[in-house]
């Protein structure tokens, strides 16, 4: 290969300048680290969000200080309208599942290490690359502008469902550009995600060093890999739906419109369309898109417990496995966000079957990594408390999704509190536990320095029984049939649940002002945090075989050569109680 | 002096002050609208949807997109000076236009062009203003309960619909208008637009149902002309 | 402190059960006939999903109280059976609540979506429009006017766009902003977006069911209790979605047919 005079995309010369080494950079590890900022611009800009939403649900004739500064016609007097809310929780939406949950847990951490995780110098294509992540940015920057332009944000929740969102500025506030802001920057996102997949995926197929088959790869390495073949078809799909959906909006297309609609006294000029085509299309999209949210967080959380436990799970090859299933089986369950939309009725059970069966690979998951903890030597920090805290919570999401995989039950059970319970705990806290638990255990490898661990504890003591305190009520709430996407309860069925409704505001209060212990520590650990050496957690797999941080070109001169599998601890290491990938020593078992 | 003098100087000052209290103009058009034929029925308002609004109501109110009085009379027309009379500046007084009950109070407002239209909303529960011009810029308005009046203004002539997006039983009329030379009839069909100077003018009535009619007539001095109009009802 | 988050997550555990248990937040009442049945799958799920959740936080508190804070050079042991039996585990337990509420459980779908509506079931036509419910009933001649989008006229309360001037079988339709029902009789419930996508639900009925511009959906259902119960909208259809409600009005036959009379005149 050293014969080829045509130098592998891949190999680039050393960084040079401050725009090359900071702002477009080839590096694969400054642009995870790019993600990663966005991401963390994007939660607390959501969380933000998610306060203003609770505030107002709970005191409805509050007059929000500053906020009529942030929209005029959105707040008068500083009393949010209910379209205002309507926006904020559209927006809310889009932020955390596109900007935070799928940037954070595949597009930061995978794009900083699954590189180093395979032995490889950079990523394969690492123009590609840094493409990806400012076109992620250029996707926000349009997103964002919906806040400022004059209508505002749009008013159709993140799913956009059609007509609503395609017929334009009839159907209400916001509709106008502020929905095609929101069409132009999906698309544009769905673009810069595909790039990138195809990135993670020839990278981990081609550039992986001597030694490391595939089944030696670590296991969040095999989860960004899976995440990123799903992303392929799952962005594909939305990409052009975004298309049409824009057409229909600006270019008198009726993709997604019937004939003979009455919106605002006007009679809509459209006809031939079908909404449900918009969710068809949405869905095939946004099932496999929940599994892109959690799968990272489950690689990253085998890969964090393996470490804190001193022993292997029992049995690597079935995790890989189960996450595979799971990635599969994603894209046959998407009409179970469809069973009461009018699709044939049949339909419903045909989509019921799978979305029960991934029960299985998810519950063997869970007893795999709750099997392996029995008999392990668990140390506690930071990144393992995340960790486990992981398990509890994908546990407490996973189980109400069986209840909504049954169509009777959906009967009742669609579109309450109950189905925003559910999500919100897989994806907004279990995947996050995942995304902090990376963040404690690599911030040594990314900067050189330690976290701090006591603000660390601090951060996963309220963030945990905050959560709890959030979105356990959240299903109470479901099933005696409080309605989701409401401004506001304005009637004397829910008057007897506004005080659970006001315990829920106080908690989400509290557990989002210790985000920001977790903001401060990320900044301040930067500069004043205590130093780290390069393997702080007697870590076996190859990131930790290079210094915090790593050089530009991650192995320096030499490339690694692997002799062992990733999770070679509990043994007779050289250096303690495990043994690192690349290590020529042979491993000793313990008992020997 | 004597006695006769002082009589007929007061007389006189009566004179004098007779012609000054009638003004710098002195014509008056004045008149009845009535309608021929069988108006529909107006049905009774259901709005079981709005509870804070309908316990307002012992018996729920009927629409008022017919108004009807004694007399075969047709209240809620408005009659103005379409041509003949100069475009005025707007009164600094603001035109008033209350939700309350969820409905419109008044049902038909009749304001100047730029003049400014302060909408208030007395209920327990939001509304969403929505007018719908077609010569002025179209907007939309939520107005929880307890946040301030909406001011807003419309720089041309036009007669709006006005709409609430969030009730859809409650509809009104914005009638915006050049001049002050303007009336809302009430439910008596009597109308008077005053203080018109000598000239050639058109006087219209508009009626959101029954559409507008026209008639010209001539004011010379300061007597008060008689315009009528009759509306041909629909029955349905 | 593992073994902290060990009683913390007992803690948790026993505390989100427990309004569960002592039926904190109960179902509405039923007052369908088709109801019993989701409320028996709900109940059997919650039983499962109840004891899963339990029992794996307990589970994971034990095993966090057990091997967290070791002394160094404490053995390591593996769990017996290793993956194996996991994975067996996960297939009979998963399976067999699959089959029960799966498969078994599919009776109140078909109830409510494969048996066609009774002959005699009263017709009644929902209307779903941005921000309310209009009910339209097809009066004494048993037949609905034809619905003229250009024609709608809300000012004037024709809300389906009717066409009485021109049209005889229009005249005598009724439009309500109530569903006005008689107890014990089945409901045919025929719904019409005018403008955007809408859901029509009532928790007490066990109904729900969108509406969707440019489809003729259909549900049908019986009531079993004379009362009024809220209809609310569940698709999010603009900003008036949150107020977008309408009565259930359940009636005797007797005041049922009175009401029909005065709607008449």
């Amino acid at each position: 290969m050293a014969e080829s005079s045509v130098q592998p995309a891949h190999v680039h010369a050393p960084p040079e300048g401050f725009i090359r080494k900071h702002v477009f950079s080839l590096d694969h590890k400054v642009i995870g680290k790019q993600y990663y900022a966005l991401a963390i611009v994007a939660v607390f800009t959501g969380m933000f969000l998610s306060w203003l939403m609770r505030i107002h649900l709970v005191w409805p004739a509050a007059k929000i200080p500053g906020l009529e500064l942030l929209s005029k016609a959105g707040a008068p007097g500083g009393v949010m309208t209910p379209e205002y809310y309507l926006s904020l929780l559209t927006m809310h939406g889009t932020l955390m599942v596109f900007f935070v949950l799928t940037n954070a847990p595949f597009a930061a951490f995978g794009n900083y290490f699954l590189p180093i995780q395979i032995g490889a110098e950079d990523m394969a294509f690492p123009r590609f690359n840094m493409m990806s992540f400012w076109t992620t940015f250029v996707a926000w920057v349009v997103l964002m502008l919906a806040f400022v332009i004059p209508d505002g944000p749009p008013i159709s929740g993140w799913t956009m469902y059609a007509p609503l969102s395609a017929v334009g500025k009839d159907a209400g506030p916001g509709m106008q550009w502020g929905a095609s802001c929101w069409g132009l920057s999906i698309a544009i996102f769905c673009a810069a995600s595909l790039l990138g997949a195809l990135n993670f995926i020839a990278t981990t197929l081609d550039l992986r060093a001597k030694g490391m088959t595939l089944m030696r790869m670590p296991l969040c390495t095999w989860a960004w890999f899976i995440t990123s073949c799903i992303s392929l078809l799952a962005f594909a799909v939305l990409l052009p739906a975004c298309i049409l959906l824009i057409l229909d909006r600006h270019a008198g297309t009726s993709f997604f419109i019937p004939a003979g609609l009455v919106i605002s006294d006007r009679v809509q000029p459209h006809s031939g369309g079908s909404p449900l085509l918009w969710q068809h299309l949405f869905w095939f999209f946004g099932h496999p898109e929940v599994y892109i949210a959690i799968l990272p967080s489950m690689g990253i959380v085998s890969h964090i417990l393996v470490n804190s436990m001193r022993k292997p799970l029992l049995s690597a090859k079935v995790v890989i496995y189960s996450m595979m299933s799971i990635g599969f089986l994603s894209y046959m369950v998407w009409g179970h966000h469809m069973f009461l939309s009018g699709m044939n009725p049949m339909s419903a059970l045909a989509f019921s079957f799978p979305t029960l069966t991934i029960t299985i690979p998810a519950t063997i998951l869970t007893l795999v990594w709750l099997g392996s903890l029995y008999g392990a030597n668990i140390q506690i920090n930071s990144a393992s408390l995340f960790a486990i805290g992981f398990i509890s919570m994908f546990v407490s999401g996973g189980v109400s999704g069986f209840f909504l995989a049954q169509p009777s039950i959906d009967i009742y059970l669609h579109a309450t509190y109950f189905v925003v319970g559910h999500f919100h705990m897989v994806m907004g806290v279990a995947s996050l536990f995942g995304v902090f638990a990376g963040t404690y255990f690599w911030y040594p490898k990314m900067t050189g320095r330690f976290l701090s661990e006591g603000l660390g504890k601090l951060h996963f003591w309220i963030t945990f029984i905050g959560t709890y305190c959030i979105f356990m009520p959240f299903h109470y709430l479901g099933l005696i049939g409080n309605v989701r996407r409401y401004q506001s309860f304005v009637d004397d069925f829910m008057a007897p649940y506004l005080p659970l409704h006001k315990f829920i505001a106080i908690a989400a209060l509290i557990t989002g002002g210790a985000q920001l212990i977790f903001l401060f520590n990320l900044i301040y650990s930067h500069f004043k945090g205590k130093i780290a050496p390069d393997n702080p957690w007697n870590a076996t797999t190859l990131e930790w075989s290079i210094p915090s941080p790593p050089p530009w070109n991650n192995f320096g001169d030499r490339h690694p050569i692997v002799y062992h599998d990733p999770y070679q601890y509990g043994v007779k290491g050289s250096k303690g109680d495990f043994v690192m990938q690349d290590s020529p020593e042979q491993v000793i078992a313990s008992g020997d | 002096m004597r006695k006769s003098h002082v009589v007929m100087a007061g007389f006189a000052m009566l004179a004098a002050s007779a012609v000054t209290m009638a003004g710098p103009a002195g014509g008056t058009v004045s008149g009845k609208v009535t309608y021929e034929g069988t108006p529909a029925k107006m049905k009774p308002i259901d709005m079981s949807k709005e509870p804070s609004c309908a316990k307002m109501y012992s018996t729920p109110p009927v629409a008022e997109t017919v108004v009807t009085g004694p007399g075969n009379a047709l209240g809620d027309v408005v009659v103005y000076v379409s041509a003949g009379a100069p475009d005025e500046a707007a009164p600094s007084t603001a035109a008033i236009f209350t939700q309350k009950g969820c409905r419109y109070i008044p049902h038909i407002l009749a304001f100047q062009v730029n003049q400014e239209l302060k909408i208030s909303n007395e209920d327990q529960t939001s509304h969403n203003i929505h007018p719908l011009p077609k010569l002025n810029r179209e907007w939309n308005k939520s107005q929880p309960p307890g946040t301030p009046p909406i001011s807003e203004k419309y720089d041309k002539s036009e007669f709006i619909p006005v709409k609430c997006n969030i009730h859809p039983w409650m509809h009104g009329n914005f009638a915006v208008l050049k001049n002050s030379h303007y009336a809302v009839t009430p439910d008596s069909g009597a109308f008077s637009l005053a203080n018109l100077p000598p000239g050639k003018y058109t006087i219209t009535a508009w009626q959101e149902s029954y559409g507008e009619q026209t008639q010209e007539v001539t004011i010379s001095g300061s007597e008060t002309k008689t315009v009528n109009f009759v509306f041909k009802a629909k029955p349905y | 402190m593992g073994k902290l988050l060990a009683v913390v997550l007992v803690i948790i555990a026993l505390a989100s059960a427990y309004p569960i248990i002592a039926n904190k937040y109960p179902l509405p009442e039923d007052i369908s006939t088709h109801g019993h049945q989701i409320d028996e799958q709900i109940k059997d799920t919650m039983l499962e999903a109840g004891l899963s959740f339990v029992g794996a936080q307990l589970v994971l508190a034990l095993f966090l109280w057990s091997f967290t804070g070791r002394k160094p050079g404490s053995p390591l042991k593996n769990f017996p059976g290793g993956a194996k039996v996991m994975v067996i585990a996960a297939f009979l337990i998963v399976g067999s609540e699959i089959l029960a509420l799966g498969v078994l459980g599919q009776k109140a779908w078909a109830n409510v979506y494969f048996a066609p509506p009774r002959a005699d079931a009263i017709q009644v036509q929902a209307q779903a429009e941005q921000f309310a419910f209009y009910f339209r009933y097809p009066g004494p001649d048993g037949k609905f006017g034809a619905i003229h989008p250009d024609k709608i006229d809300e000012g004037n309360q024709n809300y389906f766009g009717l066409d009485p001037a021109n049209e005889v079988e229009a005249r005598d339709d009724i439009v309500s902003g109530e569903l006005v029902v008689p107890v014990d009789h089945e409901i045919q419930l025929l719904m019409h977006a005018k403008d955007v996508g809408h859901s029509f639900y009532v928790r007490e009925l066990r109904i729900q069911q969108d509406f969707v511009p440019g489809l003729d959906l259909s549900v049908h259902f019986t009531p079993t209790k004379i009362g009024k119960y809220e209809i609310v909208c569940t698709q999010l259809c603009g900003l008036g979605h949150y107020n977008m409600k309408a009565y259930l009005n359940v009636m005797s036959q007797a005041d049922y047919e009175a009401w029909l009379k005065t709607q008449s005149q």
